[in-house]
């Protein structure tokens, strides 16, 4: 029987398995729209922008770890996801982003809602298609998911003409792939696996430098196992949180520019740094040449290029975490370096360095958004889906709650994307339905996507949105307090609406709480809200600063610690 | 130090957008790009010179490899290989200096390809330093145009 593109996509897409499309009518997309109206196996949730559905697609992808889809229309539709596309493809989250594009017949001719789509993302995804005709949609919709979630995922961008959508031909779904310039390697070498084993075995000072690669490679599990039996410390990057469970003797917590200052200190004093599924980004290592100045290193990757980019390896690994650190285990075992007792000595220094150097903030009478985020942690017992927006709300939800499971913490690490929390929320309580599913946010961020407000209540999601709200861009008034002589620039945001009644006006459940006595009443009181979100405006010490700092450039051991 | 990168890859729309938008994004430097389809239709070959040390020359051919449509990537040795630019260049001519030029030309091993009453044009394949010792040996006669196709390479033998 023959069928349309549009129809052809849609079949596809549910012989891929998808449940969910975020999207945005228009256009180019019409057939795809028809063919929705009548579509069972897929729920399509209309966002109220692009870039909402982008993010949506993203956070569901994130807390489920299947590939997110989202869907959106020529020219503006598509450029209005770019911002979402950018930030998956950053933190490597498999996405694949559908768009329509004006007939091929008006391809090249400045078209109303044209845009060079292709063009236009192909520096943001990890690899992108104009389909023309109809025939091409099956095979492509199979690559399309196959690269976005194989080898190092990521956003994968697929741009239909509106001619292709409509045009009838026999469909018949692909079984075989045929990518010869695309092969991950999954399974690390077995030589460098052994120089590695050797390398741990030697070691008196190791630190595990998790990255959100153990999360994409569901490894947490074998990334546990391995630092117990091998009896080595683990810090994770911002985009590892939940990779390796917080409350763990063995957790260093987050590194870096805002990471722990124990987890700083051991990671510039240690003799061997393993580092999983993570690329040594900047706001992770500070001043590159100073960074683990006394250690070799591992670095176990599935991405070739990230290996050498920014940090010489002494013994490289391209394979999968899980299967490299499972291989890497059981060589050091049997190489029988795994005695009871090991790294007493180091491990003892970093137990001093804890208690030393506690997270800590000051406990004043004013309320502190520290203090939210503790209790939030606190009620939900670490049973809940944190996602942020970006700045010092991000910073910390990263560092105040606990998170002891994978895929707990949503947050735009890579591109640092403002106004991301938000609808990855949506996206995350569509995908856990049974989760608690808080956005932590700040007074500016939660503007940037407030019109997501509607997506959430007409989908009755009781996302528990948490406003940190100083009237500041909190994190760049501290740069400029700190770095800028308290030049405030721009960031004073005293001129905001009323949160509370935009909730409302919206039909969402809202709260201003002042006072830390308020704290615990007012978050309990939301959980109990099953049927909407709600907003809790939360009027915070307004100067408060994200503590340990290192100002960038600076060795991430000379870190202003309050 | 000077690189020349074989990039092999399937030859679909965009491709070379593909390969030249990653180097200008991650600050490598294209010193020539030149593209042509091999002994197979639905595969390109692209021979590319950069500037970078072994760093630079590592990251790029790995960030050339995760490109979907690049098959293979690989590195010339300079000493192993053949390697050819072409030119054309249209030099002013008159009756006088005619002869020195086609002298040039001849001691060069360039062909005069059009002759016309005020200017010769001259076609070199060469390596690239004798395409620029004759680009210099014709300037002062006055170079209309000139041409370059950057260049192309194969590594000797029964090698790749």
């Amino acid at each position: 029987m023959e069928i349309t593109g549009a129809q052809a996509l849609i079949e596809s897409l549910k012989k891929e398995g998808v449940e969910v499309i975020f999207g945005y009518p228009g256009g180019t997309v019409l057939p795809i729209y028809d063919v929705l109206y009548n579509e069972k196996a897929i729920r399509h949730i209309l966002t109220r922008h692009e870039q909402g559905a982008a993010h949506a697609a993203d956070g569901y992808a994130r807390v489920t770890g299947k590939v997110g889809v989202c869907l959106a229309t020529s020219g503006p539709g598509a450029t209005n996801l770019t911002t979402g596309i950018a930030t998956a493809y950053m933190d490597s989250i498999p996405l694949v982003a559908i768009t329509g594009q004006v007939p091929t017949a008006l391809i090249g001719r400045d078209s109303f809602q044209e845009a060079d789509v292709t063009g236009i993302t192909q520096p943001i995804t990890k690899h992108n298609y104009l389909v023309k005709t109809a025939e091409d949609i099956p095979r492509v919709i199979k690559e399309a998911f196959h690269i976005a979630r194989s080898g190092r995922p990521g956003p994968v961008v697929v741009d239909i003409a509106k001619d292709a959508q409509v045009k009838k031909f026999k469909f018949k779904y692909p079984d075989k792939i045929d990518l010869p310039g695309y092969k991950p390697t999954l399974k690390g070498h077995p030589r460098q696996i052994k120089a590695a084993a050797k390398m741990i075995s030697l070691s008196k000072r190791p630190v595990i430098y998790a990255g959100g690669g153990i999360l994409s490679a569901n490894a947490a599990k074998e990334l546990l196992a391995f630092a117990e039996k091998l009896n080595i410390p683990v810090t994770t990057t911002m985009m590892g949180l939940g990779a390796f469970p917080d409350t763990h003797s063995l957790a260093l917590h987050m590194l870096g520019m805002h990471g722990t200052a124990y987890a700083n200190y051991a990671v510039q004093e240690c003799d061997l740094l393993i580092a999983v599924g993570a690329r040594f980004d900047d706001r992770v290592t500070g001043h590159l040449p100073t960074f683990a100045p006394k250690a070799k290193h591992i670095h176990i990757d599935i991405d070739p290029a990230e290996i050498g980019k920014n940090v010489r390896a002494d013994v490289p690994i391209v394979g999968d975490a899980k299967q490299t650190l499972k291989d890497l285990l059981e060589k050091v075992k049997s190489a029988g370096g795994t005695e009871k007792g090991k790294h007493e000595a180091w491990l003892k220094q970093i137990e001093e360095w804890k208690n030393k150097y506690p997270l800590t903030y000051k406990k004043e009478k004013s309320l502190k958004p520290q203090y939210i985020v503790e209790m939030i942690n606190e009620i939900t017992k670490g049973r809940a889906i944190i996602c942020t927006e970006v700045g010092q709300n991000q910073m910390w939800a990263a560092q105040y709650f606990k998170y002891d499971n994978p895929r707990s913490f949503v947050s735009s690490g890579g591109l640092g994307t403002m106004g991301y929390g938000f609808p990855a929320a949506i996206g995350a309580q569509i995908g856990r339905p049974d989760a608690i599913v808080f956005d932590i946010a700040g007074d500016g961020s939660i503007q940037m996507n407030m019109q997501e407000m509607t997506t959430a209540v007409n989908n009755k999601l009781p996302i528990k949105i948490v406003v940190l709200n100083n009237c500041f861009l909190g994190m760049v008034r501290q740069w400029q307090e700190l770095l800028y002589d308290k030049r405030y620039s721009a960031t004073n945001l005293c001129n905001n609406p009323d949160l509370v009644k935009v909730a409302r006006a919206y039909g969402a459940e809202a709260m201003r709480i002042t006072k830390p006595e308020e704290v615990k009443k007012a978050l309990l009181e939301a959980l109990k809200i099953k049927d909407r979100p709600v907003l809790l405006d939360f009027v915070v010490h307004k100067e408060e600063n994200v503590f340990p700092f290192v100002p960038p450039g600076q060795a991430i051991n000379e870190m202003l610690i309050d | 130090m000077r690189h020349t990168i074989s990039v092999i890859v399937e030859n679909k729309p965009g491709v070379l957008h593909r390969v030249s938008g990653l180097f200008s994004r991650r600050g490598f430097n294209i010193e020539s790009l030149a593209v042509g389809t091999t002994d197979k239709p639905n595969v390109s070959r692209m021979t590319i010179v950069v500037e970078g040390d072994e760093q630079t020359l590592e990251q790029i051919i790995k960030q050339l490899y995760k490109q979907i449509d690049v098959l293979r990537v690989f590195d010339l040795p300079h000493a192993e290989s053949f390697e050819r630019e072409l030119a054309l260049i249209k030099v002013h001519a008159n009756e006088k200096t005619r002869p020195e030029i086609t002298q040039i030309a001849e001691i060069c091993s360039a062909r005069i390809v059009d002759v016309a009453d005020d200017s010769l044009m001259i076609e070199i394949s060469a390596e690239k330093e004798k395409v620029e010792n004759i680009q210099k040996l014709l300037d002062k006669f006055g170079i209309q145009e000139l041409v370059r196709t950057g260049k192309i390479a194969l590594q000797r033998g029964s090698n790749s």
